[in-house]
């Protein structure tokens, strides 16, 4: 290691301990790795403790003390991912680069693993290189990519073809068709004043877009009251499985996004904003900066924006690192103070001590995009559209077994059935609505409405049609919970993995009428037990199917009462290996027994 | 205290100073909310969740949750005792923990509530984790089997001590304790045995060596008492001694 290089490194960000996961990112990129022997060096500059910075280390995904490949490949293990192929493909890649699923090459030019939804649902199996996406993995572009880190052509050199990704908006609707010139939803917020900007909300009825609902309005009304230093922050750390909609906001509609923090900024009287950009989408990074100084150079970002003389305001972009807890407002807010994603206590809530203990509004992506043209158009405009509990639109990810993935934009009120008609579903099984955490329905409840009053959601949307095993889809989901869960508290730390090792064993037909009640018993006191969101949804992928579907559940159990929680044969393995015997009389006979 | 400062848990009417959590109010009053992650010494933490109580209507951690005049809360109830029986359970199985080889047995705080809870057996399949001993310290042993991930010497060691010994590491399932040494080793650091980090685990997983088996069996801190009437106990020679301060 160049400590030379390492502390460069923590020059450029001023060794700033809010910027700890953005230092630790730069040296995984330099180094491939977090040394431990980089990790004194850290904390020595930044004043946190070495202890802290492990612990910042080995929270996120993107981090790693064991040396990675200088090609690092991630595979989406995404249930999207799944029905296109995605494990046949990492097999595929495993044997062309021959590297083992999970390490590294002997020579350290390349690594691989999965990795959790990577935001490509509408044109998987998708895949990251050192971060960067590459959609629509094919054999044929496994070759071409293989051939690439064989003749160790630099990623910066690969043709750019092999990035893009296409934005699939299938369907314009309010807020998708609704022209947004440069700074006007702005200078009207500047022209109307706070108190009118938030009147507009309010009658508008916006609630927030990323699934949880709460009025926009009251948000950052409640901000605004609280003195001392205001915050602004956009979550664009979209990790719900099947939600790509935000990763296409910020590809053709990031101006809109800014304005809408900086109507925000306006209105709430803050000075400092953060687009938190999960790690995934690191790609759109560059655009995104460029968008920022277009809007500084147009007098829209920085000081006395808009000729108002004191509104000065400007937008700093942290990139996330694998986590999908860091959604969590307030995991995301200790995330951007460069700690681990651990959900905070409430009360207090972010409005009244966010980041860094001052009052932080934290709003989705098309949130903001919706709160810049109601600050533009006025509140009737949105509110004449979806229904009286749900006002206005909302833009889904539509996903899975359907013709037409992609973008959807629908005044909410929609049904399930007109969803799957424009999109090309057919002999439709069951829709995932709202991603793993949401509601798994049935072709019997086609004709509910998409609305916070029935089927909320954040925008995820995945069809599976009659093919599927409605088992294997809630085990995909019950494990990505597991490998999600921040630790924190003990029933979701403990418990998704308790419901994980309990599916899995129901699915590899080797559970009993006693493990589905088990089942649904631990799934319902994860749900009541835990500290957050995530755990609280956690159990939602087995309880939504447990009541939907439980014959195909029972069709899974054994008629014997008891099953052990552990393969008998597979606990003698060590014995096995220790005399050398493989032999049938070294092994305990499975059935019949 | 006026007279709107009061909550009802479990049918009993709860007085409440300003600023109280659920948590101090009902120690003050002489009713034992079962905890492990929580020290009424240290800022609480609300990760254990066995103080899960339902106010109003909705799950909270008591040592978190400020209390507030009206407040309906339920305590001791089956449905909540239940899901406090699985989360001990769960603590049980996540680690190795093997009490009648254990220093800390008959003083240990899980053990304890495993007893106040009624536990029977560990219920889930056992996890058998592979975790690091560090018994590099001369006077420390951090043994990680026992260890439940409260945090308590995390934050002793911080605001106690002023040191940052301790922090939390990984994610999920594979959390586990670190401490502040390149060398990830407990002797490079700077814990002392008379730091108050070295003697606020609840488990045995952090004890200052030489002390094993002090007491003999009925003679140890649970061996006449509860967990709850211990703590209760500590929460009043606390609260006395604060208030001296």
């Amino acid at each position: 290691m160049h400590v030379e290089t390492l502390r460069d490194i923590l020059a450029h960000h001023q060794a700033e301990p809010t910027r700890l996961l953005q230092i630790l990112r730069d040296v995984q990129d330099h180094f491939h790795q977090i040394p431990l022997s980089a990790m004194p060096v850290i904390a020595e500059e930044t004043g946190v403790p070495i202890a802290q910075v492990r612990g910042v280390t080995e929270f996120y995904s993107f981090l790693s003390t064991a040396k990675q490949g200088r090609f690092h490949l991630l595979v989406s293990d995404s249930i999207s991912d799944h029905l296109l192929g995605s494990r046949d493909i990492a097999a595929y890649l495993s044997q062309k680069l021959g590297v083992a699923i999970g390490q590294t090459r002997a020579d350290e030019r390349v690594s691989l693993d999965y990795t959790s939804c990577t935001g490509l649902c509408d044109q998987g199996p998708a895949g990251l290189v050192n971060g960067h996406w590459i959609p629509r993995l094919t054999p044929e572009r496994i070759d071409r990519i293989a051939d690439l880190i064989e003749r160790d052509v630099a990623l910066s050199e690969w043709p750019e073809e092999l990035f893009l990704v296409d934005d699939n908006i299938r369907k314009h609707g309010l807020l998708l068709n609704s022209e947004l010139p440069l700074g006007a939803a702005l200078k009207k917020a500047l022209q109307q004043g706070a108190d009118a900007t938030l009147a507009a909300l309010e009658k508008s009825g916006l609630r927030g877009r990323g699934g949880a609902g709460f009025p926009t309005a009251g948000k950052w009304r409640f901000c605004r009251q609280e003195a001392g230093e205001h915050i602004v922050v956009c979550n664009a750390d979209e990790g719900e499985p099947g939600t790509f909609k935000d990763r296409v906001l910020l590809n053709q509609y990031a101006h809109g996004v800014f304005e809408g923090m900086t109507v925000c900024a306006a209105t709430i009287g803050a000075n400092k904003g953060f687009l938190y950009l999960r790690g995934e989408y690191r790609h759109l990074r560059p655009r995104l900066e460029a968008i920022l100084n277009t809007r500084r150079e147009q007098g829209l970002l920085g000081k006395d924006i808009g000729g108002r003389a004191g509104f000065d305001f400007d937008i700093e972009i942290h990139l996330g690192a694998g986590a999908y807890i860091c959604g969590e407002e307030s995991a995301l807010i200790e995330s951007l103070e460069g700690k681990r994603g651990v959900p905070r206590n409430r009360p207090p809530y972010p409005v009244t001590s966010g980041y860094l203990g001052k009052p932080t509004v934290v709003n989705n992506v098309e949130t903001f995009l919706a709160a810049a043209q109601i600050s533009l158009h006025g509140g009737e405009w949105f509110s004449a559209y979806g229904t009286g509990k749900s006002c206005g639109t909302k833009i889904l990810s539509i996903c899975g077994d359907c013709a037409n993935p992609g973008i959807y934009e629908y005044p909410f009120g929609v049904t399930i059935r007109e969803i799957l008609q424009d999109c090309g579903a057919e002999n439709t099984q069951g829709i995932q609505v709202g991603g793993p955490s949401g509601t798994f329905i049935g072709a019997n409840e086609f004709d509910r409405l998409l609305a916070f009053e029935d089927l909320a959601t954040g925008g995820s949307f995945i069809v599976f049609d009659q093919t599927r095993n409605v088992l294997e889809i809630a085990r995909n989901f019950t494990h990505f919970f597991a490998h999600e869960s921040c630790g924190f508290c003990t029933p979701c730390r403990v418990g998704t993995s308790l419901l994980r090792n309990l599916l899995d064993k129901i699915c590899d037909g080797h559970g009993t009428a006693g493990d589905m009640l088990e089942l649904s018993r631990l799934a319902t006191q994860i749900k009541h037990a835990s500290h957050c969101g995530l755990g609280q949804t956690a159990s939602n992928p087995i309880l939504s199917t447990l009541e939907r579907f439980p014959e195909i559940y029972q069709a899974h159990l054994k008629t014997t009462t008891f099953e052990p929680g552990f393969d008998l044969d597979k606990a003698l393995e060590t014995s096995r290996r220790l005399t050398g015997r493989d032999d049938a009389q070294a092994h305990l006979e499975t059935e019949g027994m | 205290m006026t007279e709107e400062n009061v909550f009802n848990l479990d049918g009993q009417v709860i007085p409440f100073q300003e600023g109280d959590t659920i948590m101090d109010a009902a120690m003050r009053a002489g009713v034992y909310i079962p905890h492990l992650c929580h020290n009424p010494e240290f800022t609480p933490h609300g990760s254990c969740k066995l103080c899960t109580v339902k106010v109003n209507g909705r799950n909270c951690s008591a040592c978190t949750f400020p209390a507030a005049a009206n407040q309906t809360v339920f305590n001791n109830t089956d449905e909540l005792n239940e899901i406090r029986l699985t989360l001990t359970q769960m603590l049980f199985v996540e680690g190795n923990h093997f009490c009648p080889s254990c220093e800390k047995s008959g003083n240990c705080q899980l053990q304890g509530v495993g007893y106040e809870l009624g536990m029977l057996d560990t219920h889930f399949p056992l996890f058998y984790p592979q975790r690091q001993v560090d018994a590099s310290h001369p006077d420390i042993l951090l043994d990680r089997d026992r260890c439940i991930l409260c945090s308590l010497c995390v934050r002793a060691s911080r605001d106690a001590d002023g040191k940052n010994v301790f922090a939390i590491s990984g994610r999920g399932i594979q959390s586990q304790l670190v401490v502040n040494a390149e060398s990830g080793l407990l002797e490079d650091t700077d814990l002392s045995a008379d730091d108050r980090a070295a003697h606020i685990c609840p488990v045995g997983a952090i004890i200052v060596k030489r002390h094993g088996f002090e007491a003999p069996i009925g003679e140890r801190l649970f061996d006449h008492q509860t967990v709850g009437e211990w703590s209760l106990d500590q929460f009043d020679t606390g609260e006395q001694a604060w208030q001296r301060d």
